[in-house]
Formats: C-alpha cells, structure tokens, sequence
C-alpha cells in the first residue's frame, strides 16, 4: 500500500533522487506503469537508470549498466543535486516530527548513544536542493515522534517556518507516506495533516500511533485501494528481484 | 612512477600506525584485499575515513584498529545495521572510536577539495541540522559577492589512499570503470596511494577516451589482486555478493562469531591467497 500509494505521486516529468527499498520499489512501480519517461537519478551516480530488477544497494551494478550515463559522486552531488536539477526526493528515518524533520543519526545522546544509526548520508543536502522531498515511512509512536532525539535532516524547521529564514528556496516535505495514511503540510503552518486514510484505517488507529496530536485536514478521503495492475508489475518485479539477489529484496 | 609490490609489501610499506587512511569504494570496487592485509599486519591506531563505511571499516573496527572514524553514513547497504560499528559506539568495544560524522555531499565536496589542494571545500549544505553542532569541522562562511551563507568543512587529505581498479597497464597507469565514487579525487587528496587491481595488460583498452584513468605518477604503488573487492564488485569481472551482505548481519551481531569469522576468512589466509 505505502509502495504504490508513493508511486502514484511521481509524474513522467519528475527527475526522482532514488533511496534503496520502499522509494526505488516505489519509483520503478511508476516508471513501470503510469511514468514511463520518469527518470531515475541514484546517489552513486548512475543518471536516468531502468534496472529490470530493484537494487540490494545504491550502487548495485545493474544501475549502471543500465543507466544513460554514470557519474562521480562529488559531481553527482555537485552539478546534479546542488546545481537543482534533481525534482523529488524521497527520504525516511528513524524518527519523523510533526513538521517533517527528520532524524536518523541517533536515538539517546549524541556523545553516548542508545542506538547509533547509520547517519545522514546524503538526506541533509537532498532535503535542502531537491524541489520538493516526499517522506515514507511506517507509521508508530516510536518514529512519528514529538520531539526528535537529534536534527539530522530539516524538514519545515522545529517551528515549521524555518526554511525561508535559512535562505532555502525549495518546497521541503511535500508528502508523508505510511503504511496508515497520506499527509501532507498545511499551506500555512507547515504542519503535516492526515489528508487520505488507506483503506480500513480508522482516525483512531492514526491517534494512538502518532506522538503528536495530530491533526486532520478538512476533508479526508480514503486512498485508493491497488489496481489489480499495480500489484501484478510490483510482484513481478519483486519475484525478479528475489530471483536476481538469492535475497528478498524489500 | 607508480611501483609494482606484493599486496603484503604494499601495506607494509604504505601504511603506518597512526595513520589516517581512506579505503574508498561506492558501493562498487572496495579494496576488501586491501582492508584485510592491513588487519592480518595489525595495523592500529588508524583514523579511517570513508564515505560509506560499510563490511569493510565493520571488520576494521571490529579487530580494534581504528580510533576515529570519519564518515557520511555507516550501514550496511539495503540490509541494516553495522553491529561493530554500533558496538565500539555504544559500549565501546573492542575500544571506544571518536566519531567525526558529516553528510555525503561534505564528504564528497572535502575529497575534491584535497585533490584540488585547496584548504577547504563550500558548497550549500547541513543548514538547519544538528549536524553542525556536534561537528567542530562544519562551519558557515558568507559569500563575499552574494552574502548567502554556506557550509565550509576542511579539505580531506589522507596520509594514503587505498582503492581497487579493474586494470593497471605495464607502465603502472590505473583504469576504473562503472560507478566510479570518489576514488580518482581520494588518490588525488592523498600523499600516498595504493591501488589494487584486477589484472595488470600490456595496454589499457581505449573503451572511450574519457574512460577514468588514474596515471602511473599519481599513483605509489599497485598490487594485483585479482578478486580483491569481493564481496564488493567489479564491474566486467564478477557481481556483487549481495547474499552476502545479508549474511552478514548475523556474522558480526555476535562478538565470538565476528572473531571466529576474522580468524577463519582473513587471519588464516596470506595476502597472496586471500579473497
């Protein structure tokens, strides 16, 4: 549900800066159905790639050997993110808050953490230069949190209106994703609403699994069930990826 | 020129106790080869730098040799964690490791800046993120001609550089091919490099004339090593090892079955039969 639902938000104009898992799921299913000409950019270089199957990681080489052309990664994140040429990009984390920061550095303290994770990679600049950043991540009360352990990636700021004063020009999180519901920023205070509950998910069950009290917009719709077609390329896709790898690929 | 040497004598001869080494590699082409011979030879007190330090720096760290990390993300690519990492961190085993965290376009634009001897490298970046707070080594400039603040970290300069290559030619030039990272601007940062390679041919193939290539006088020393970046990749050599990867995350969950692993697969082999 969260795969397709972050597919259907992608268009054949967009130039998608892929993660690995749910978004490169997501943004094969679309280029697969409904964006065929929707091109794909990953971190490690490989520019406007169709890979038959989904990569295990960012750098897999079927991503280059079926990409227009591979570059290095100071210019991918040079010319090709910083120079604002990159429209979506697709970020998660650990820890989510209500304005779309983004925590994946550590939960605990800093200096001596409970749980060191991986780090930012490349989330704090692709969150800055792409036009606008879509967020997917599983919906609990540990990671849509009030208050983040730590800052790793802005989002709309700690007050939702920090992306302006920092001289920032980019839309930010324009989209959450879960595996309960769609939100999406209010225009003004930046705070993300439940604006699509996926089929069978009640407004209490988002309650109780968001650490916020959080907010509904005006009119919320239920989300559009998988056509029978989405599932059929999304399966395919992964029986190849699973065939590929000697893994499940998520 | 660059010198032809045994993988063991290249270590041997390159890296030094203390040393700050970057051992480079996107995802693609990591001198795994390399990475071990510096664990056999018990190379310690290192600080290492990489972008991603993923199985390979997870096994450095692992035998205690580092005491710093330099890094952009530390994961295991599409699996999960990297538990060495997480328990020198978290409880300080095998020995507590100082950590200097940055993001991938800091880490990329740093490596630039050394291969382009400048001090230091701007770009915009880590505005708004804790990042800067805990990182003495991220700092913000103004622009002298737009007054747009940006994001300043120092120049990566390497004691040695260490990447893996597909082909050196007889003269000692260097060519890689496919995701290529940051490892022509890690060679070039660096006062002393070692790139290991898949085969040495009598000319490197004029694939296309913008093809990556590393000359022989940018380069100290080559060491052939065939397989040498397994379970890593090397593009028209062989795949990457993906279930290994996955593997490995029970391997090193465990501090006895990380050891018997070290001792089985890196510590009983010699440089010249490994991988």
């Amino acid at each position: 549900m969260m795969t397709v639902t972050a597919a259907r938000a992608l268009t054949d104009d967009d130039v998608c800066f892929v993660g690995i898992g749910l978004p490169s799921a997501a943004c094969n299913l679309a280029r697969l159905t409904h964006a065929p000409r929707l091109r794909l950019v990953y971190e490690s270089g490989t520019i406007e790639t169709r890979p038959d199957v989904l990569p295990l990681s960012i750098g897999d080489g079927e991503l280059c050997e079926t990409a227009l052309t591979t570059v290095s990664v100071p210019e991918m994140f040079q010319y090709w993110l910083q120079g604002g040429r990159i429209t979506i990009g697709f970020l998660g984390g650990a820890q989510v808050d209500r304005f779309g920061n983004l925590n994946s550095t550590v939960i605990g303290d800093y200096a001596r953490p409970q749980v060191r994770l991986p780090g930012g990679g490349g989330a704090p600049e692709i969150a800055a230069c792409c036009r606008r950043i879509f967020i997917v991540m599983r919906h609990s009360r540990r990671a849509f949190v009030d208050r983040l352990a730590f800052l790793t990636t802005l989002g709309h700021g700690p007050t939702g209106q920090e992306r302006r004063a920092l001289g920032l020009t980019t839309e930010g999180p324009a989209l959450l994703v879960s595996d309960l519901c769609i939100m999406r920023p209010h225009p003004e205070t930046k705070e993300l609403q439940v604006t699509s509950l996926h089929p069978g998910v009640t407004r209490d069950r988002v309650v109780e699994e968001t650490g916020w009290p959080v907010a509904f917009s005006g009119v919320v719709v239920e989300t559009p069930a998988p056509t029978a077609r989405e599932l059929e390329v999304l399966r395919d896709l992964h029986a190849r990826t699973a065939a590929a790898h000697g893994v499940p690929a998520e | 020129m660059s010198e032809f040497l045994s993988l063991h004598a290249a270590v041997a001869g390159l890296v030094r106790p203390g040393d700050t080494v970057a051992l480079e590699g996107f995802t693609h082409l990591i001198p795994f080869a390399a990475g071990h011979e510096v664990i056999r030879q018990g190379i310690g007190e290192l600080t290492l730098i990489r972008m991603t330090p993923d199985l390979l720096y997870d096994q450095m760290i692992g035998c205690g040799l580092a005491k710093r990390l330099v890094f952009s993300w530390g994961g295991n690519p599409g699996v999960g964690s990297l538990h060495r990492l997480r328990d020198a961190v978290e409880r300080g085993w095998p020995r507590p490791i100082e950590l200097e965290e940055h993001s991938h376009a800091a880490m990329a634009h740093a490596y630039a800046a050394g291969a382009a001897n400048m001090p230091a490298a701007f770009f915009r970046g880590y505005l708004g993120s804790d990042l800067a707070a805990v990182n003495p080594n991220v700092r913000f400039i103004d622009c002298p001609f737009t007054g747009e603040q940006l994001a300043a970290v120092p120049a990566l300069r390497p004691d040695v550089a260490i990447v893996h290559a597909q082909k050196a030619d007889r003269e000692g030039n260097v060519l890689l091919e496919g995701i290529v990272g940051v490892q022509k601007e890690a060679v070039l940062a660096a006062r002393r490099s070692l790139v290991t390679v898949e085969e040495v041919v009598n000319a490197l193939p004029r694939t296309s004339p913008n093809a990556v290539v590393l000359p022989s006088w940018t380069v100290t020393a080559i060491a052939v090593a065939p397989g040498g970046a397994k379970p890593s990749y090397a593009h028209g050599y062989y795949a990457r090892d993906n279930a290994f990867y996955v593997a490995w995350d029970a391997i090193s969950r465990d501090r006895g079955t990380f050891q018997a692993w070290i001792g089985e697969h890196v510590l009983s082999r010699s440089a010249e039969v490994a991988s």
